[in-house]
């Protein structure tokens, strides 16, 4: 923990703070991409000791609020069948599909089960070797490689009864998506350090020339958000665009080789509708030809499911960076983490469940005599 | 939107936004989730909408830890708790130690010095009765060490699989002082707000022995009786405004439910909360907030300005405060809210949790 305080120092972040406001000479719009970073910048306020001229765009970065509702719909309708022990990673138990959520697939007898990892689901098929467990595999190229690594060990050990329904999404195809769409704002990116763990950043400076766009590699902690912005803000004012690493310590630019050949192997890339969204072209994998058997989709049969999202929620134009959370109609009144209609708002690290919980007054009307009281 | 539960009147009420609270009815869930027993939103909506309007009556309207009542001539306090923890065992204590302890603080919370408890056990067929011997005897210890004695009990066996081992609750009786008048509305602007020692320790404990995490030494429990620290709150601030154990829910819900009873507002500064590396280690890890985390040997206190540091030292002095410290202070805020001042100096809102606290994926 003590490499996790170093990078909380309140004195330092205000040092950064300051620098940011001291370059900053016009309006910028920079967008993080991940949600683990959305979450951080409303948990710690650190929009609000940035220069007004900076505007942080949450971007579509979080696992749970892009995994599409026919996703979800698919895991309601195998969770419920009876004899499936279906396990899943926490927050996606609250995501509501089109009627239900796995909470209450759950309180009506499913056997849904919260793992903290997919290897745990694996355990969990051996030890029930007569019931069919399935795994909810999403998430960003992060979650990937242990994704993997769980069917890969499956199929070695010949676990007939364990299944993934996969729905993994990819960084860089949203980063174009963004950058192609007719309305968008964003000038510079922060990109997502935990999937730089696994892939690296060799496909940034593709995107940097093409875009002119900068992009910069950064943590989680305030100190690393703070200087993920102060380099994006420096190149946007020297009219630079290149990829620059600011979180080192973790990220280096070929990744983990061994966890990328982990998900060669077992994953393929395909087209893939974001929630909120729609499908963005090579944004997805799936399992490959050679794990084609432990697609919960198919041994299910539930690949003819569809669903329509609600009219209401408008989590697109708030992954897209096109409006903030609560200039949403809905956002505080039909839509609260406690009733959710997109999953921004379920996940805490949606960008609305994130403004909802953390910043939803705080951001709209903090009394000035609050925010000077001094604690004896 | 019906304003009843039934759903059985036509006439519509506006949707309430008062604070943080949900404007939807219970009906939203027709069957009983997890989250309803989470000390969050979800079983405060399940108190309000079903057993208040079943079960109210003035004393149970007062929705504290414990209710104090008056009977021939004599000041009393009363509360119940049911333990379903898992593991039975676990490090730092066991579900016998929390039985007892977890009802003689609910009475300390109303300023009672606990006197009597029962103890009601509901047993699945086929328990090892060894363990259930090591249960008793904890909290025989337990009630000894507490000074209080256990004069009623009950045992019921259920099926196989209609239990999860082994279920205890117990109801507890104490004697209230006269004068003492502790409870949640009575937070006032400037007011001091004070914790008796380090938070999370309980649920990241249970947390770590049910996921088989382990860091460098063990997160242990912090169970502990805390009415000879309230006994000592007392006599250094007979005026003591709340006191408050923040289990389930943990410090967020607790500060939450005193500013909602208050209609004050409470600030306090992250910085200054005592939370251990290792418990904030394991919260990392698990994509846990550790002001969400439940505790079972801490209290909250909030006393006037003057009275704050006379308190600390009480509490310091106390066998189980000695990390006592100020985190806060109660504010004039008409929306009730819980704000923390973060380290890099911006303001955030401390939310109630909704129903059970969900690890983040990543």
């Amino acid at each position: 923990m003590k490499h996790l305080t170093e990078y909380r120092d309140g004195e330092t972040a205000r040092r950064l703070a300051g620098e940011i406001a001291r370059i900053t000479t016009r309006p910028w719009a920079i967008m993080e991409v991940c949600g683990g970073q959305t979450h951080s910048i409303i948990r710690n306020g650190i929009d609000q000791v940035l220069p007004p001229q900076v505007e942080m765009i949450h971007g579509p970065g979080c696992p749970v609020c892009v995994t599409p509702l026919e996703t979800i719909d698919k895991a309601l309708a195998i969770a419920s069948q009876p004899g499936v022990i279906f396990c899943s990673f926490g927050d996606m138990l609250r995501v509501p599909g089109s009627k239900d959520d796995l909470f209450r697939v759950k309180s009506a007898g499913g056997d849904v089960r919260v793992v903290y990892s997919p290897l745990d689901a694996l355990e969990i098929a051996r030890q029930n070797p007569a019931r069919q467990v399935v795994f909810l595999a999403i998430g960003f190229e992060t979650t990937a490689p242990a994704n993997a690594m769980a069917v890969k060990l499956a199929k070695d050990q010949g676990l007939a009864n364990f299944s993934a329904l996969v729905s993994h999404v990819l960084v860089p195809p949203a980063i174009e998506a963004i950058m192609n769409s007719p309305d968008n704002r964003v000038q510079a990116f922060l990109a997502a350090g935990h999937v730089c763990t696994v892939t690296g950043y060799a496909d940034y400076p593709a995107l940097c020339e093409r875009y002119h766009i900068p992009i910069v590699v950064t943590g989680f902690e305030p100190l690393d958000l703070l200087e993920g912005i102060r380099r994006a803000v420096l190149q946007l004012e020297n009219g630079e665009a290149y990829v620059e690493n600011a979180y080192p310590r973790v990220v280096n630019e070929r990744g983990n080789v061994a966890a990328q050949a982990m998900i060669a192997e077992v994953f393929e890339v395909t087209d893939r509708a974001w929630r909120g969204i729609g499908v963005i072209p090579h944004s997805g994998w799936r399992l490959s030809a050679a794990y084609r058997d432990f697609d919960a989709e198919t041994r299910f049969g539930v690949g003819e499911i569809r669903a329509c999202e609600s009219k209401l929620c408008r989590a697109g134009d708030v992954l897209r960076g096109a409006i903030k959370p609560n200039q949403c109609a809905a956002f505080g009144k039909e839509c609260t983490p406690r009733h959710p209609l997109g999953a921004t708002m379920v996940s805490s690290e949606g960008a609305c469940a994130a403004y909802f919980n953390y910043g939803r007054f705080v951001q709209l009307d903090l009394p000035h005599e609050l925010a000077g009281q001094e604690v004896k | 939107m019906s304003d009843d539960s039934n759903g059985s009147s036509t006439k519509t009420a506006p949707p309430r936004f008062d604070g943080l609270s949900c404007p939807l009815p219970l009906r939203d869930y027709p069957n009983i989730v997890l989250g309803h027993g989470g000390g969050g939103q979800l079983s405060s909506e399940l108190v309000q909408h079903l057993f208040l309007p079943a079960l109210g009556n003035d004393h149970l309207a007062t929705l504290g830890d414990s209710t104090v009542f008056e009977a021939g001539g004599g000041r009393f306090a009363m509360s119940t708790d049911s333990y379903v923890v898992q593991p039975l065992f676990f490090p730092g204590g066991s579900i016998g130690e929390l039985a007892v302890n977890g009802t003689v603080n609910d009475l300390a919370m109303s300023g009672a010095k606990p006197l009597y408890l029962s103890a009601g056990f509901i047993i699945e067929e086929g328990f090892p009765i060894e363990q259930l011997q090591q249960i008793a005897e904890r909290m025989g210890a337990a009630a000894r060490r507490a000074g209080v004695a256990i004069i009623a009990g009950d045992t019921k066996v259920v099926e196989k699989g209609h239990g999860d081992g082994c279920y205890i609750n117990t109801a507890g009786i104490g004697i209230v002082a006269p004068g003492l008048n502790i409870h949640a509305g009575r937070a006032q602007p400037g007011d001091a707000v004070l914790v008796s020692g380090t938070l999370g320790d309980h649920g990241m404990a249970i947390m770590s022995a049910r996921e088989n995490l382990s860091f460098e030494a063990a997160i242990e429990s912090d169970c502990a009786p805390l009415h000879e620290m309230v006994a000592a709150i007392i006599a250094a601030c007979p005026e003591v405004h709340v006191l408050r154990d923040p289990t389930r829910g943990g410090l967020a819900a607790s500060l939450n439910e005193i500013a909602a009873a208050s209609g004050c507002g409470i600030v306090i500064e992250e910085s200054r909360l005592p939370i251990t590396l290792l418990v904030q280690s394991a919260c990392e890890i698990l994509g846990l907030d550790p002001l969400l985390v439940a505790n079972e040997g801490k209290l909250i206190c909030i006393v006037p300005e003057d009275s704050a540091a006379p308190v600390l030292d009480a509490m310091r002095a106390s066998e189980f405060g000695a990390n006592a410290t100020r985190i806060g202070t109660v504010v004039a805020d008409r929306r009730k809210m819980v704000l923390a001042k973060t380290p890099i100096g911006s303001m955030r809102v401390v939310a109630v949790p909704i129903g059970e606290q969900l690890p983040r994926i990543c």
